[in-house]
């Protein structure tokens, strides 16, 4: 019978022929906790009665939401999530290492054709290797960790086919930006957003990251990019590849199919304080930002700063701007340190900080005050998200946070030489 | 009398409980800064067996569970929207939040008592009834359960699929 990459996916974990609509007891590959959501979900496994965790090498722990340590309730939090992985024998990742979703992928823990659950909603970013990945909630979590599975109604597919190549600093993030415009913020609501077509095939895996990253922002459940040879090149010097042969039929049913052609795309802006409201740069050009943020799960790779610095040349950022640059793992940053990228951001004015979320949840630095402005290449601009409910957050790529941080104002990429 | 709090669409977990309060755990402190800088008046007035009204895609956002923890510390049992974000739906079920979808939820004023008829698929609502959607039925048993943690308690070992 003929099905998509998703129904495959789950038919082959749960051993049996499993179709969209199916609610299933799906066995989990893997599972990734954080400072913010793991202490409950420890919690509720221990009032589910859990004693071992089903498998400590399957379970993925690391500390990026606020780190260091930035307040006592958080000191507290993460003492304790450093005394479970102890006791269960978890290797925890502390806060080493980054952004959960960019070391999760990078430490080789997600294979092709995995069911992998995070209690974070950009897990769902995982799907960029082949894998069925989506964020749960704390208890969801507790019950994973006790049992090694959780239940799952299996997903309809979008088939969002992208064709065409882009035009100079334009990429992955304008792209996924439009796709959300079209399908709107829940218009993938239980949905996965199955990404296909020749500019996907020709995309590299920090653009394939991007975009599967911003799935749950159309309300996803999933996004996922069959595995192929930018999948193995990825994987195979991390230990994670796996030729799971998986991709969906010719004939599979989809709820629906967005044709995208990319050769005309402009860079896009979501506007506040939905990611569906977007518009071209050129239509809110000149808009004042007090703050620029370069990095996030979403867009805080070596790809992505490259690209900013290239922007940047040897030009300053605007006095009138605070730029904070932080790149989504050790990894990335030490891409970027030996690239001399780094030492042009801290010349040109930047804040430069360790591996972290960042000012992207608001709950830790580099918040804005009321009536600021944030131009962010994170995943959210809903209200209050980066600090004050007066503030606003627009975003974009990371070429055009660089512009803007260049000229103090919302500034299309490509203007600038 | 319960009061209902009214609010619109795309109510994302941000402007339920903001990120800088998610290092607290205990559902009746988050309760106290739920829809900060949105709603003040919420955390000091709402009370057991208010409900909370919205329009569609409640919930969106972020995965944390703090959202519905916060609403259930502040005496929240029940919120009607006429659609909910996915994480937020089954995280509400699994603490014992009941997500109800009402197509018609517009309709609801603050002005309005609300008498739940859930079984009969329905909401009395000063005299309308307005249709409500039915709750899957592996979700009802959670629910029955009072929330998966009770649920988790009576799952038969064949139910799982350790692998």
């Amino acid at each position: 019978m003929a099905g998509t990459i998703t129904e495959k996916i789950f038919s082959a974990r749960c051993g049996r022929d499993v179709r969209a609509g199916e609610v299933v007891m799906a066995p989990i590959s893997a599972a990734m906790i954080h400072d913010i959501t793991g202490p409950l979900a420890i919690e509720k496994f221990y009032e589910m009665g859990g004693e071992k965790v089903f498998d400590p090498s399957r379970i993925i722990m690391l500390f990026d939401h606020q780190v260091p340590a930035d307040s006592l309730n958080a000191a507290e939090n993460q003492k304790n999530m450093r005394i479970f992985a102890k006791q269960q024998g978890i290797y925890n990742y502390d806060i080493r290492e980054g952004v959960c979703h960019q070391v999760t992928l990078e430490k080789g823990r997600v294979s092709p054709g995995d069911i992998v659950i995070g209690s974070d909603s950009h897990t769902c970013m995982y799907g960029a290797v082949g894998a069925f990945a989506t964020g749960v909630g704390s208890t969801d979590m507790g019950f994973a960790l006790r049992y090694g599975c959780l239940y799952f109604r299996v997903p309809e597919s979008i088939r969002a086919d992208v064709t065409g190549s882009f035009q100079k600093r334009v990429g992955a993030k304008d792209l996924i930006l439009s796709i959300i415009k079209d399908i709107t913020v829940d218009g993938a609501t239980y949905k996965t957003v199955e990404f296909t077509g020749e500019t996907i095939s020709s995309m590299n895996m920090a653009g394939r990251m991007t975009c599967c990253n911003m799935a749950i922002e159309m309300g996803g459940k999933a996004g996922i990019v069959p595995p192929d040879q930018v999948t193995r090149a990825y994987l195979s010097g991390r230990g994670s590849w796996r030729d799971e042969n998986i991709s969906s039929d010719p004939d599979a049913v989809y709820a629906s199919w967005r044709d995208y052609d990319v050769s005309d795309l402009v860079p896009q802006v979501a506007v506040p304080h939905n990611v569906d409201q977007v518009v071209n740069v050129t239509d809110i050009a000149g808009t004042h930002v007090d703050q620029v943020f370069i990095g996030s799960c979403t867009n805080g790779r070596f790809e992505d700063l490259q690209e900013a610095a290239e922007v940047l040349g040897d030009k300053k950022f605007s006095d009138d701007v605070r730029v904070l640059v932080i790149p989504a793992s050790k990894e990335e940053y030490l891409k970027a340190l030996r690239a001399g990228i780094i030492e042009r951001f801290v010349m040109a004015g930047a804040l430069v900080e360790a591996p972290c979320c960042g000012p992207c949840m608001g709950g830790s630095f580099g918040l804005i005050a009321s009536g600021e402005v944030s131009f962010s290449t994170s995943n959210r601009n809903f209200r209050g998200r980066q600090g004050s409910a007066e503030g606003k957050v627009y975003l974009g790529s990371a070429a055009t946070a660089a512009a803007t941080a260049i000229r103090g104002e919302i500034t299309d990429p490509r203007e600038v030489q | 009398m319960m009061r209902v709090w009214k609010f619109g669409d795309n109510i994302d977990t941000d402007a339920i409980i903001p990120g800088r309060f998610l290092t607290i755990n205990d559902p009746k402190e988050l309760a106290t800064h739920a829809f900060e800088g949105i709603r003040d008046e919420f955390s000091k007035e709402a009370k057991k067996g208010d409900i909370i009204v919205a329009g569609r895609n409640f919930g969106c956002g972020s995965s944390r569970e703090h959202a519905p923890l916060a609403l259930t510390g502040a005496g929240i049992q029940m919120v009607v929207a006429e659609s909910f974000a996915r994480i937020f739906y089954r995280n509400s079920i699994n603490v014992g939040l009941l997500p109800v979808i009402c197509p018609r939820a517009s309709e609801i004023t603050e002005a309005d008592q609300v008498v739940p008829h859930l079984d009969e698929g329905y909401l009395e609502v000063s005299g309308k009834k307005l249709p409500t959607e039915p709750v899957p039925e592996f979700l009802r048993r959670i629910i029955d359960a009072g929330g998966l943690v009770a649920y988790a308690k009576t799952i038969r070992s064949e139910d799982l699929c350790i692998k």
